[in-house]
């Protein structure tokens, strides 16, 4: 067989060898907890997913790395709660939290990032500065207090009677689908729609983009709504999940990072792949071997950016 | 469109090559300084030849700001020698080694607090500490401890620059942030070599010569040596062929390459020297605090570092001490201005403002005041400069 | 009249003895400075505002003055770094030089201002809320002293109502730092030596958010889960555990059952209501000097002023430890000349009125105290609070172990699988 085949095997190999070995003594030495575990990853991956997706896309499209993600995911969150407490509607909360983070995104692309275009670095260091006064603002008004939001009625509570893993929280498989739900409206705004079509051909190549006589502005700024949008709705449900606390910004920022520097700059479909590889080796690490869990996301990093510096779904700039 | 627009349009789409080194206003440290035509003034004398150097180098202002730092300390109080001049010291020479990585090399890279925190670390894993934990101290003497916490250090850094300069511009700050922050939550999970949470603590400065090195004074003046060496260090390195050669691949990778220069070893060997000084600056850092935590290390701090370099400015190592001293007495002080819970909020907006109207910093706001305010210069035609 | 040399001289040692009765009555009119640590800022930003309040309590119950002279107190923050905390006691000594110094909140900070102590022998250090076992056992510091009880000494009592209830196996499942090392010590010295058994104990980062994996390990056979955790943390478990179906009972650590847990923003879990703890306060204790003490903070800090419906614990031991420095004020009678040696004294041998008992210092200058067992119970507006099981008074740090058998708390110590 030629050259690049037999490197694909042996990758796959090398990679899905000892993960099949580890994989067969954990189901022989407990199987709920295998089970358990893989589902947390799971539903971690699609949390990282949505917010990764946004930022992602933002990237792609505009060469900035908003470096703002996690405030945004933050402003979701907090807005969110406070829609939730005051009307009760948790679906509210949700469009809440995408419109906070959507319209505060227009304003950081319109205001402040339009009048650097081409800097990116300079861009980098704004969205720097942002991150930092918006999480102290949010901070000075919601204070240090926990803020736990309640996952709707109909989501409440432990799913009972499942084989092997005997319960397991509804909210947290809710967050399966929903990720399935936003990553296939993804696709589908990505290819089946006008929109989508300018973003995909910014992408690749944005000096044509102008040149086809698009309104690249426009086109920019729909993209940066969306993806701090996307970055709301993760800060609401991750509120349900996980608390809304001053230092959860930095933490889905990382993630978002990690995420799309080994799924691929830009890419969707990148994002997904990022995000089940990170969210299985967090909580498979936490699961199995707590003290090293952070290894296990470091090598996989290294691993990329030595062999793969695009990322797995990256293509060249 | 108008002209102006056309050429910035222009300029974006060269962008794409050369995109970092654009943006900020890069320091040019080029060969030609002295102009070839004057006659030099000392060609006669019989003083010796480093007399002579001297003579045309330093200027009032040089021995005025080295009078004063030597001076400073019987002046000022213990604590602020010690709080103020010591912490800005040494947290000024970690921004330093990112000044280098990032005006020089066109890398700005988050990692500089991180390569300072092993450095840190294994001074206090190798040497002695008061560390009550799993993890132990070696209690190998200072004098073995310290060259391998710096030599560790180093690697360390070359081995994050070669990760990271596979890619280009951009991807540098994602990936060394997140390297970054994967070395923040090792050390904050192991507990076998870097002791978790708790850290390590009771990391003094050993006691040589018969002086506590941790007293005000003494401190103050091992970390003057430290920042004035590694300042010269850069100053000297930018001016040799290999700092030449960099600001080149800075500027624009594709030319120098196709010049013969290997520009990975280059950017490689630039991350290792800035390694370097932010080793010695980690050093200096345990030393101040007695301690060192996960905490010294994570995201706030390597931002932070971020924020002193682009605060006195990128475009000359001295504003990374600058920018050093106003971080260190905005953040001792602002609790008696303002509430002390509201200094991120504070900082954060120093940093938009820096960023938005001045991007060279506080030496760019001086340089722009000075020649507003300053003597005129003659309208003779100045070299264009790229963008 | 006439001027001459015996009118001179009387009004030369007139206005002499003028300028010292007035110099003397000028520095007895010096306010006394005292600079106060909390974490304003970080994990434990809530606990450290409580914190605040407690402490300015203290000094409000006695009019602004102790010892005759006028009190100052000079605010500084911290979040929870050793270091952070260090630079800022530092400032407080050596830049705006305090006499007194309260602070600070956080275990590790504790530790660290404690080494710091050891360089500046002219100022009196006091703890602020910090209770790690360590800073009073390991190298105690001369000039620092703690009149709170600490995390060991806060869990005694509870290992014995475990046993009571019937727990025989129970899995740990703390924050991996030195403060529930202590709390987890001090239960587990007792608990072991009554029979009981911990076959698991999980460690968790402290701020890591996600216990999935952490509730995926508790083993079937365990009676009931042991839960150190503070904060976020605390709530985040509460919730994950129980939409993941957990029934087993809990027992909760001192921070756990703390006001700023019971009272998080969100739906009250009843899941909560029952769980047994022990700590150095109970919400509903109906002792006179705890609800004066109750009634006066909710005057001084109305919930629409920011303050807790009720004291949290970092209320109490700030108020302590600030009680105590004031009330050492007025046995000196202010004067704090001769490096402090009168005040520090009279401090070694006060003998605390706090609102939970009387509090008095052991050789290392570590508080011995009052321990509660309590119990959440709801009230009938709904609300979420403690209420006594148990009272244990003159609690010891070395809780009545041999001293040389005494180990600090950590990951492995104490150990019955």
């Amino acid at each position: 067989m030629t050259r690049s085949v037999r490197n694909r095997w042996l990758f796959w190999l090398l990679v899905g060898g000892p993960i099949a070995v580890f994989s067969i003594w954990a189901m022989v030495d407990n199987l709920r907890l295998y089970l358990l575990t893989l589902l947390n990853g799971l539903t971690l991956a699609s949390l990282y997913f949505i917010v990764a997706s946004g930022f992602t896309l933002v990237f792609g499209l505009m060469r900035n790395v908003n470096l703002a993600h996690g405030s945004l995911y933050l402003l979701g969150g907090y807005i969110g709660f406070t829609i939730a407490e005051k009307t009760g509607w948790w679906l509210l909360a949700m469009a809440g939290g995408f419109l906070a983070a959507a319209i505060a995104g227009l304003l950081i692309q319109v205001l402040i990032l339009r009048h650097m275009q081409g800097q990116d670095m300079r861009q980098t260091m704004v969205t720097i500065g942002l991150s930092i006064v918006i999480a102290d603002v949010l901070l000075w008004i919601f204070t240090a207090q926990v803020h736990q939001m309640e996952a709707p009625e109909w989501l409440q509570g432990p799913i009972r009677d499942i084989p092997i893993i005997r319960a397991y929280s509804a909210y947290r498989l809710s967050l399966l689908a929903f990720g399935i739900a936003i990553g296939v409206f993804l696709w589908w705004l990505l290819n089946r729609t006008k929109v989508g079509t300018m973003i995909r051909a910014g992408v690749d190549d944005r000096g044509m983009l102008a040149a086809a006589g698009v309104n690249v502005n426009l086109v920019f700024a729909v993209t940066f709504m969306l993806g701090a949008g996307l970055a709301g709705i993760g800060g609401v449900i991750g509120a349900v999940e996980l608390s809304m606390v001053p230092g959860e910004d930095t933490r889905l920022l990382l993630a978002s990072l990690v995420v799309v520097i080994v799924g691929g700059m830009g890419s969707v479909v990148g994002a997904a792949i990022g995000a089940v590889i990170l969210g299985l080796a967090e909580t498979y690490g936490l699961a199995y071997a707590p003290t090293y869990s952070v290894v296990f996301t470091f090598v996989i990093l290294v691993l990329v950016l030595a062999f793969r510096p695009r990322g797995i779904m990256g293509k060249a700039a | 469109m108008s002209a102006a627009h056309w050429r910035r349009a222009m300029n974006t789409g060269l962008a794409a090559t050369s995109a970092a080194a654009r943006q900020l206003p890069l320091p040019r440290a080029v060969a030609t300084t002295a102009p070839a035509a004057t006659p030099d003034p000392y060609a006669d004398s019989d003083a010796p030849r480093w007399l002579k150097f001297l003579w045309r180098h330093l200027s009032a202002r040089h021995v005025f700001v080295l009078a004063f730092v030597l001076l400073y300390p019987f002046v000022a109080t213990p604590f602020f020698t010690f709080q103020i001049a010591g912490q800005a010291l040494a947290l000024g020479l970690i921004a330093a080694s990112l000044t280098f990585l990032g005006g020089y090399g066109g890398m700005v890279s988050l990692a500089q607090m991180t390569v300072a925190g092993i450095a840190g670390y294994m001074l206090a894993i190798l040497g002695t500490s008061g560390a009550a934990g799993q993890a132990a101290s070696l209690g190998w003497p200072w004098w073995v401890a310290i060259p391998f916490a710096l030599v560790i250090a180093t690697i360390a850094a070359t081995l994050i620059g070669w990760l990271s300069v596979r890619t280009e511009g951009i991807y540098t700050i994602m990936i060394t942030l997140a390297i970054g922050v994967a070395f923040y939550y090792l050390a904050l999970q192991n507990y076998s070599v870097f002791n978790g949470f708790q850290g390590f603590q009771r990391v003094y400065p050993p006691v040589v010569f018969g002086i506590n090195w941790r007293d005000p004074v003494p401190f103050y003046f091992l970390a003057l040596a430290c920042s004035l060496a590694g300042y010269l260090l850069v100053k000297w390195v930018v001016r040799a062929p290999f700092g030449i050669a960099l600001q080149g691949i800075r500027d624009n990778p594709r030319r120098m390459h196709a010049l013969g220069y290997n520009v990975t070893a280059h950017r490689v060997a630039a991350y290792a020297l800035a390694g370097l000084l932010a080793g010695v600056g980690g050093i200096l850092l345990i030393w101040y605090n007695g301690l060192i935590t996960p905490n010294s290390v994570n995201t706030g701090w390597l931002i932070n570092v971020l924020v002193v370099a682009v605060l006195g400015g990128m475009r000359h190592p001295i504003g990374a001490f600058i920018g050093a001293i106003v971080f260190v007495l905005l953040q001792t002080f602002a609790i008696d201005v303002i509430d002390r819970e509201r200094f991120n909020l504070v900082i954060g907006v120093v940093f938009l403002a820096i960023v938005l109207f001045s991007p060279d910093g506080l030496l760019g706001l001086w340089a722009k005041l000075r020649s507003r305010f300053g003597p005129q210069a003659a309208l003779t035609s100045q070299p264009r400069r790229q963008a | 009249m006439k001027v001459n040399k015996r009118f001179v001289m009387h009004s030369l040692v007139g206005a002499a003895a003028a300028l010292v009765v007035s110099g003397a009555a000028f520095a007895q009119g010096t306010p006394v400075k005292i600079g106060l640590l909390a974490t304003l800022e970080g994990p434990f930003a809530a606990g450290g505002a409580d914190g605040m309040r407690g402490a300015e309590l203290a000094l409000i119950q006695r009019g602004g003055m102790a010892g005759g002279r006028k009190v100052e107190i000079i605010k500084a923050s911290s979040n929870a770094n050793p270091d952070v905390a260090v630079n800022a006691t530092r400032k407080l000594v050596e830049q705006d030089k305090v006499d007194i110094m309260v602070g600070p909140l956080s275990g590790g900070e504790g530790i660290a201002v404690k080494d710091y102590s050891k360089t500046q022998p002219g100022v009196t250090f006091i703890n602020g809320g910090s209770g790690a076992q360590a800073t009073t056992l390991v190298n105690p510091s001369p000039n620092f002293f703690r009149f709170n009880t600490e995390g060991a000494q806060w869990m005694v009592g509870l290992g014995k109502a475990a046993i009571d209830k019937g727990y025989k196996r129970v899995m740990v499942i703390a924050e991996d730092y030195a403060f529930p090392y202590s709390q987890v010590q001090g239960f587990m010295s007792e608990f072991c030596r009554l029979g009981g058994k911990v076959p698991v104990k999980a460690w968790v980062p402290l701020g890591g958010k996600d216990y999935a994996s952490t509730i995926a390990r508790i083993p079937k056979d365990v009676d009931a889960l042991l839960v150190v955790l503070g904060g976020a943390d605390a709530v985040n478990f509460l919730n994950q555990y129980e939409a993941a179906g957990g029934d087993k009972p809990m027992m909760g650590g001192s921070i756990t059952v703390s006001q700023d847990v019971l009272n998080y923003r969100g739906k009250r879990r009843d899941s909560l209501v029952g769980t047994i703890a022990a700590g150095p306060l109970a919400d509903t204790f109906d002792g006179p000097e705890w609800k004066a003490f109750v009634a006066d903070y909710q005057k001084n800090f109305p919930v629409s002023k920011g303050g807790y419906p009720s004291p949290s614990l970092f209320a109490l031991v700030y108020y302590l430890n600030m009680k105590a420095a004031l009330d050492a004020l007025d046995v000196v009678k202010g004067d704090l000349s001769g490096g402090q040696a009168k005040y520090r004294e009279a401090l070694s041998k006060l003998v605390l009125k706090g609102p939970t008992g009387e509090v008095r210092l052991d050789g290392n200058r570590q508080a011995i105290g009052t321990t509660f067992v309590t119990e959440v119970v709801k009230d009938s507006k709904g609300e979420l609070s403690t209420r006594v099981l148990r009272k244990v008074d003159n609690v010891e740090q070395l809780l009545g172990i041999p001293k040389d058998q005494f180990k600090i708390g950590s990951r492995d110590e104490p150990n019955c699988p």
